[in-house]
């Protein structure tokens, strides 16, 4: 290990870093507000969309994430939508991440029993009051656990981003390797700057996991 | 639009070759994950704090390092730091390994946790002995349990070998870029084509056996 050489490389993968972070976290900025409207729609069984929104969920979670990003990044210019590099990313991975999040949503919003709509009916509630203050915490709650995967899943696949020349942090590497043949500083470095992303984001969604079970089941 | 190249020469067979090494590697890491799995996961429910401790440690690493950084570190990592030089595919069957052991525990861990105390209690009560409790009891409720979950486990294998490419391995997308390269003059549209071809292949590979895995669920779940 030379220590000289990891100092010269941190600004490098400093940037990295944050490149990274930015996409990763509007990528699944964009996959929550995808999954929160597919949900919705797949909930309320509203006709044509929730066909459109059943095609788009299994074409996506059957397709690998690289294979996705190649096709919009190089196949797409051909018939004369370019986008950049890094909005590549971001749609990617919003539109991967959405069809992840619609399934957790949506299952979060199928587990809520029966009985709490007809009690809530029951009670006198109108059809609004019911969904806002009884449904939707419940699912919301019911669905913690698979959003925490799939966040994690997510800044994950973030890693896939250099193929398409990306300079986050797994192109510097790989970049700084060809260079200079620092291999083991720079693999070091690496596996560091992806445990500080990702270790912060393990450790509290297992906090919110226990939170949210907490508050639904009293344990 | 690109599609024409599909059918100059032999293209779309080495295209369906190029999927077939991406099959090949994850059938082997499903293969070897499955068993390792087994093993790791049984050993896990034991409350042997050694070995829960060491288990926590690997599975949190697998949850939070990308699959592509594992490639390259063993890779790049192997050949310079211990001197052993590993070829591209037999590093991509460790590193998918090592993955799907860890995913492979995880669920055969809660598989077996979730089998409450009254399946053995009532087995007991029953007159049954340890091992007629084990084999008509406790593991055939298991299998339906881990069955769909591990062929879940394949398609999302099959999906993470597509990273394979990064390490020099010549499968579907690699493939592609070859007869989009040799093809630049002729059909300069081909990118989209071959890409929107390998995006349906692998769809096409995925989807029914997600729809298989989702079916076993439903029918075992009863």
């Amino acid at each position: 290990m030379n220590f000289e050489v990891i100092r010269d490389y941190l600004p490098l993968y400093f940037k990295a870093f944050l490149l990274t972070i930015k996409i990763g976290w509007i990528g699944i900025a964009l996959s929550l507000g995808i999954g929160v409207i597919s949900a919705f729609i797949l909930h309320f069984k509203i006709p044509v969309l929730s066909a459109i929104v059943k095609v788009y969920v299994e074409l996506f979670r059957n397709t690998p994430l690289l294979v996705q990003l190649f096709f919009v990044y190089f196949g797409l210019p051909k018939i004369g939508i370019s986008i950049s590099a890094e909005a590549c990313g971001a749609i990617g991975l919003g539109l991967l991440g959405g069809s992840y999040m619609t399934e957790s949503f949506r299952s979060g919003l199928d587990a809520v029993p029966l009985s709490q709509t007809e009690s809530s009916l029951a009670l006198g509630m109108t059809k609004g009051r019911l969904f806002t203050s009884v449904i939707l915490p419940q699912a919301f709650t019911l669905s913690v656990p698979a959003v925490v995967a799939n966040l994690i899943f997510l800044l994950k696949e973030t890693s896939v981003f250099s193929a398409i020349s990306l300079m986050d942090l797994m192109f510097t590497a790989k970049d700084l390797i060809g260079l200079y043949y620092n291999t083991t500083e720079c693999l070091v470095m690496l596996v560091v700057f992806y445990v500080i992303m990702l270790l912060p984001v393990s450790i509290l969604g297992s906090f919110v996991e226990k939170k949210a079970r907490f508050k639904m089941f009293g344990n | 639009m690109g599609f024409e190249v599909l059918l100059k020469g032999n293209n779309m067979l080495r295209l369906l070759g190029g999927l077939g090494v991406a099959m090949y590697i994850s059938l082997i890491s499903v293969a070897i994950s499955i068993v390792l799995g087994i093993i790791l996961g049984a050993l896990m429910t034991l409350k042997n704090p050694v070995i829960n401790a060491i288990s926590r440690v690997y599975l949190e690493i697998v949850r939070i390092m990308p699959q592509m950084v594992l490639l390259f570190i063993v890779y790049f990592g192997a050949t310079k730091v211990l001197g052993i030089n590993l070829s591209a595919e037999i590093s991509a069957i460790i590193v998918f390994s090592f993955w799907g052991t860890a995913e492979m525990s995880d669920l055969v861990r809660g598989a077996l946790s979730g089998i409450d105390k009254i399946q053995y209690e009532s087995s007991m009560a029953l007159g049954m002995n340890t091992r007629q409790t084990y084999f008509h009891v406790i593991i055939p409720q298991i299998i339906r349990r881990l069955i769909p979950l591990s062929i879940n486990l394949i398609t999302r294998m099959i999906k993470t070998t597509s990273l394979v490419m990064m390490i020099g391995i010549v499968e579907v997308l690699k493939v592609g870029q070859q007869i989009i390269e040799a093809n630049r003059k002729s059909s300069p549209n081909a990118a989209f084509g071959i890409f929107a071809t390998i995006f349906l292949l692998y769809f096409i590979a995925c989807y029914p056996i997600s729809c298989l895995s989702k079916y076993l669920e439903k029918k075992w779940e009863k």
